[in-house]
């Protein structure tokens, strides 16, 4: 959407956006900065009947160059009939006058609620808040990536991560099902070749259909979006810059910052011009072909990962330890596995210069590293180089400190209490940009629908940031809940804890006669607190699907006594679970046999 | 050795005949005797070898009609849970194979199965998994005996070999764990003769073509999914609903989405009789109950799998005194897995009231042995047993069906909560995804205790194992919403779920 301003609130409407027609309020500003607000109501009916269809066959087909529609004086949304009905119903007028906003408060603000960010968290929170009635803006503008690489509305889950990252391994491991299927009488043409483009187009179109179905779902919401940088400039005002440079001005009660997270560079000659990241990757418009991967942390791993399985001849950098921050014993395992599979790893090296010797899609670079333990220096040369060693908040740049937000200067994270509150008090931050929070997709979504059910809707559930789950999408995918076994003797020393663990084959791959022994099932229990299961850790097929209920059931304070008298089904990995016997203690083998 | 002379001294006072045999048979005493080495079984006598004891297994597998036969390891390993897992992950690649190509694998057509790779392979590890029964006893010292048992009295057991050899064999405590049987339909002209069961599918060296499988149970519905998954012509007949037992929402989602994978169905229809034809192929004739018709179609295969029976018939239990169901032919047994002779136990497929299932039978045996041998009195709990059905979309669930929680609460006291979801792996692949569905019942009081979680969709059983020990913990639907997700799964959409049926709103998952 773009909006040129002829004069002071005279504007003409062109290639209008789906939020528009139906939230359809636009603010104004005046080039001296004074903001007179207006509401822009659209004929609703015709837009939301027709709009959805027309604006997928051409959204500049809907409303080029519009006259400006009909303005109406500062107003709320009043809440539908249905609402008013039922509110009616259960004698609370009043209520619902106040959730209509037709109190006496004055309008002393734009918005009740400006969120900062597009992505998993924001967004669950704008909608979130949108359900209470609230006027709501969201903000989202994804800055591109030094390679140019921009993408939709989502955040990095949708656009640069998880979603593509999943879809990529699926294409992985349908490689690996293609070699099993032979074994399982399946016949076909002995050479088979991964297309790349073919799978990115795939993954770039169904991203696509997410990034659609956001935006439609904060029209409904009655969300207001703008496709707009925004960082704050005062108290309660953030300016709004739009890729055209043209810059408003918003004033909100409340502001949710969910920017997220960027990856970082190794600031080295030559890694921004040459190589890629994450945010590229998916996109990427030609194989990558031999890739070096550098970096170490489950993005590195997760990519090598997956581009080892597509056929391509893949290498993994490492200063030092794999997993960072996960199960020593796991990531080691996992490291392993993935090394029998063709992944070369060059240990406690770190790249010092990229250069490029052919350009090309993909070209061939020259990578130069030194060791982190003398002054060996050794080259490499690649056709693709990805960059994963890690993620820096997008806080720096948002005008946190016009706002007196305070950020952690070292790592750029924001501080927040257990209600995801600032510093400033108005100002609240979800997501990866938290300090010692975790940074994943759906912990972002519960902390921001919970802090606005708490804002909105009189609720004082607070986001439980404790035994999270979360899966690694490697090769052998890895779940794990609660303490990793360092955290667990740190914490309760290694006298307290008992370590069962086994090692266990899947069925469907004792036919393929392959890996055997690789998968790993493990929990750490706490031996003064009756063996309550204080983490679950599995190597092995669908390990996000195997620990989520294990993560129910340790929420519910799963004991190794409750696990033990649960019973298998049978003959699925997880069951594994359910009869674990040897502890980590006693040496014994793990190895397993039979049923 | 203090413990050999007590047991010595005990034997001493025991009745004169029981001392006779063994004076006269010369045969070893022991501890524990388990009649049947399946799943169940086999646990209960490595867990009594455990503890030190004396313990033989007898294990004997008569072939079945069309001759097949097996090895050690029961029904699961050898015509059960492993070849069907095996057989059903075969299909599973077939689709893999469409969906790679939307994944970018260039797979020229045209696309094959072989049944005797397939089958071959399966019965190559499923022979393994003998082998390692047969290592893991002789390990654990447990005596086996490749033999069929009879009871001659309470502590006797009648051995007889397959050449006719016969040995009598003594224990203290005696396990009846002889499984059951697939069942054929006797009055259905031509059923024994010419059909087959879920007894002989397995081992099938060349492929069964076009196939009628007969029944509803989820035998009937794994082996015609995974049939039809490997590209055979493959019908179900059955008579009235399917899964029986299980909920029935979910159980019509299961056979909706195999007829949409190509599974033909012949509902309300019932065999009169099967001829074979000179072509060699079966013609069955069948009536159609709706229509009131007679209809015939010919098929190279008839499978039957109208049930299980358990297998007590040549045991000789009237003479020792243990109770049986008349109507069901199981044995009875009480808490304690005790017959009514308190010496003798039955535990598996052969006991009456108890689910039918490896895992089970296994952890039945074990406890068994523990409260036997090693001072324990944990009993059985049966309740939230979790269990998948493995049909070309996979069922898993635990706890109670709908129907039984509405039976149990009343339907004013159960709340719903329902969605229907996208596995991610099937956008790319431009996979129908209509029938993954889960939902969970709830009561409706406060605490919103779940009873019973019902999941369809990939690997259903990964999914319920987890949730099955958070129902035993005693997960509440708060609780289960405070869990977080595991993004991108569809296990996390559990952890979602918020739409109840009673509310009537469209439970469709939208976005992430």
């Amino acid at each position: 959407m773009t909006i040129h301003y002829s004069s002071c609130c005279s504007f003409k409407i062109s290639h209008l956006s789906p939020e528009f027609h139906e939230s359809a309020q636009i603010l104004c500003i005046q080039k001296e900065g004074k903001n007179v607000q207006e509401q822009v109501k659209l004929n609703k009916k015709k837009l939301t009947t027709e709009g959805a269809q027309k604006l997928q066959e051409g959204q500049s087909e809907v409303a080029a160059e519009t006259p400006q529609p009909a303005l109406f004086g500062q107003e709320k949304q009043i809440g539908d009939h249905e609402k008013t009905l039922k509110e009616h119903k259960e004698d609370k007028p009043q209520k619902l006058l106040e959730m209509n906003g037709n109190t006496a408060v004055p309008h002393s603000y734009d918005y009740d609620l400006i969120v900062i960010g597009g992505g998993s968290g924001g967004l669950a929170a704008a909608k979130e808040a949108a359900k209470y009635e609230k006027k709501v803006m969201v903000l989202d503008f994804v800055t591109p990536t030094p390679l140019g690489n921009s993408w939709g509305l989502g955040g990095t889950c949708v656009n640069v991560g998880c979603i593509p990252k999943k879809l990529m391994h699926q294409a992985a491991l349908l490689g690996q099902a293609l070699q099993d299927s032979r074994k399982f009488g399946w016949q076909f043409t002995e050479e088979v070749k991964h297309n790349w483009m073919t799978m990115t187009e795939s993954v770039q179109n169904y991203i696509g259909s997410l990034n659609w179905g956001y935006r439609v779902a904060l029209r409904e919401k009655k969300v207001t979006y703008e496709n707009a940088y925004g960082e704050f400039v005062g108290p309660h005002t953030v300016k709004a810059t739009n890729k055209r440079g043209v810059e408003k001005l918003y004033t909100a009660e409340r502001f949710l910052i969910a920017t997220g997270e960027r990856p970082r560079y190794l600031g080295i000659p030559g890694d921004k011009e040459y190589c890629i990241s994450s945010d590229d990757l998916f996109s990427l418009p030609y194989c990558p072909g031999k890739t070096l991967v550098v970096g170490a942390s489950y993005v590195a791993l997760e990519c090598a990962g997956f581009l080892v399985g597509l056929g391509l001849d893949v290498t993994v950098m490492v200063r030092s330890i794999l997993l960072r921050g996960f199960d020593q014993d796991m990531a080691n395992k996992i490291g392993e596995y993935m090394e029998e599979h063709g992944i070369k790893f060059i240990r406690e090296f770190v790249p010092i210069k990229v250069e490029q010797i052919e350009e090309g899609t993909p070209g061939r670079l020259k990578v130069i590293a030194k060791s982190t333990n003398g002054n060996e220096i050794i080259e490499g040369e690649y056709n693709t180089v990805l960059i994963a060693i890690g993620r820096d908040s997008c806080t720096r740049n948002i005008g946190l400190d016009k706002a007196g937000v305070q950020i952690n200067e070292k790592t750029g994270k924001i501080p927040v209490n257990d209600e995801e509150q600032t510093n400033v008090p108005y100002i609240y931050a979800v997501g990866d940009i938290l300090q010692d929070k975790l940074e994943l997709t759906p912990v972002a979504i519960q902390a921001g629908r919970l802090l606005v059910q708490r804002l909105y809707g009189g609720a004082t559930t607070k986001c439980d940031y404790v035994n999270v789950p979360t899966t690694v999408f490697t090769p052998l995918e890895y779940g794990a809940c609660g303490y990793s076994e360092e955290a667990a003797v740190e914490k309760f020393g290694e006298e307290n804890i008992e370590v069962y663990h086994s090692h266990f084959w899947p069925l469907e791959w004792t036919v393929p006669s392959r890996d055997n022994n690789k998968c790993y099932a493990k929990i750490i229990c706490n031996i003064q607190d009756n063996e309550r299961v204080i983490g679950f850790h599995v190597l092995g097929p669908n390990a996000g699907e195997v620990t989520q209920g294990f993560a129910a059931a340790i929420k519910c304070g799963m004991t190794k006594e409750q696990l033990d008298s649960t019973i298998g089904i049978h003959p699925v990995c997880a069951e594994i679970f359910t009869t674990l016997s040897v502890t980590k203690r006693s040496g014994e083998n793990t190895l397993q046999a039979g049923c | 050795m203090a413990a050999l002379w007590r047991r010595r001294e005990r034997l001493l006072g025991e009745s004169g005949l029981r001392r006779m045999v063994r004076a006269l048979s010369g045969r070893n005493e022991y501890d524990l005797l388990v009649i049947g080495g399946g799943s169940g079984g086999l646990a209960c006598a490595k867990e009594a070898a455990q503890f030190g004891r004396k313990v033989a297994v007898l294990d004997y597998v008569e072939p079945s009609p069309q001759g097949t036969k097996w090895g050690l390891g029961g029904t699961c390993v050898n015509v059960g849970c492993i070849p069907k897992k095996l057989m059903h992950q075969a299909a599973l690649l077939g689709s893999a194979l469409k969906d790679a190509q939307h994944y970018g694998w260039n797979i020229a057509q045209p696309v094959h199965h072989t049944w005797s790779v397939m089958a071959q392979a399966v019965q190559n590890y499923v022979k393994s998994l003998n082998w390692g029964h047969r290592v893991q006893l002789q390990d654990k010292k447990v005596k086996y005996f490749n033999m069929k048992g009879t009871f001659s009295d309470p502590h006797t057991i009648r051995g007889l070999t397959k050449a006719g050899k016969e040995t009598i064999i003594t224990a203290e405590n005696i396990v009846i764990a002889t499984g059951g049987r697939p069942k054929y339909p006797m009055h259905v002209a031509g059923a024994l003769e010419y059909g087959i069961t879920s007894d002989d599918l397995f081992w099938l060296k060349e492929s069964p073509g076009k196939t009628l499988v007969v029944g509803a149970s989820y035998v009937s519905l794994e082996c015609a999914g995974f049939l039809t998954g490997i590209g055979l012509d493959t019908t179900v007949m059955m008579r009235s609903i399917p899964l029986r037992g299980f909920d029935q929402q979910m159980a019509s989602l299961v056979t909706e989405h195999m007829e949409s994978y190509g599974t033909k169905f012949l509902k309300r229809c019932f065999p009169t009789k099967v001829e074979k034809l000179e072509s060699n192929r079966l013609q069955v004739t069948w009536k159609n109950t709706d229509l009131g018709t007679e209809e015939t179609d010919s098929f190279d295969t008839v499978m039957w799998a109208v049930g299980r029976a358990p297998d007590t018939g040549t045991l000789n239990l009237e003479k020792v005194g243990v109770k049986i169901n008349s109507e069901t032919g199981k044995i009875i047994v009480d808490a304690s897995e005790a017959t009514s002779v308190p010496h003798i136990y039955a535990i598996g497929d052969i006991t009456e009231g108890r689910p039918e299932l490896t895992p089970t039978a296994i952890a039945a045996g074990k406890l068994l042995s523990q409260r036997l041998f090693g001072q324990s009195s944990e009993l059985m709990d049966y309740d939230n047993v979790p269990t998948t059905v493995f049909t070309p979309l996979e069922y898993g669930c635990v706890g109670l069906s709908e129907e039984a929680a509405v039976q149990c609460y009343g339907s004013d006291n159960i709340e719903v909560y329902h969605a229907y979801y996208k596995p991610l792996e099937f956008t790319v692949a431009e996979r129908d995804a209509t029938q993954c569905y889960m939902k969970m019942v709830c009561l409706r009081e406060s605490e919103q205790r779940i009873l019973g979680l019902h999941f369809i969709g990939p690997n259903a059983g990964e999914v319920i194992q987890g949730f099955a020990l958070g129902i035993k913990c005693r997960a509440t639907y708060p609780q289960l919403m405070k869990t977080i997700g595991i993004h991108p799964t569809c296990a996390e959409e559990i952890t979602k779920l918020h739409i109840t049926k009673r509310s009537g709103l469209d439970a469709t998952v939208t976005g992430c």
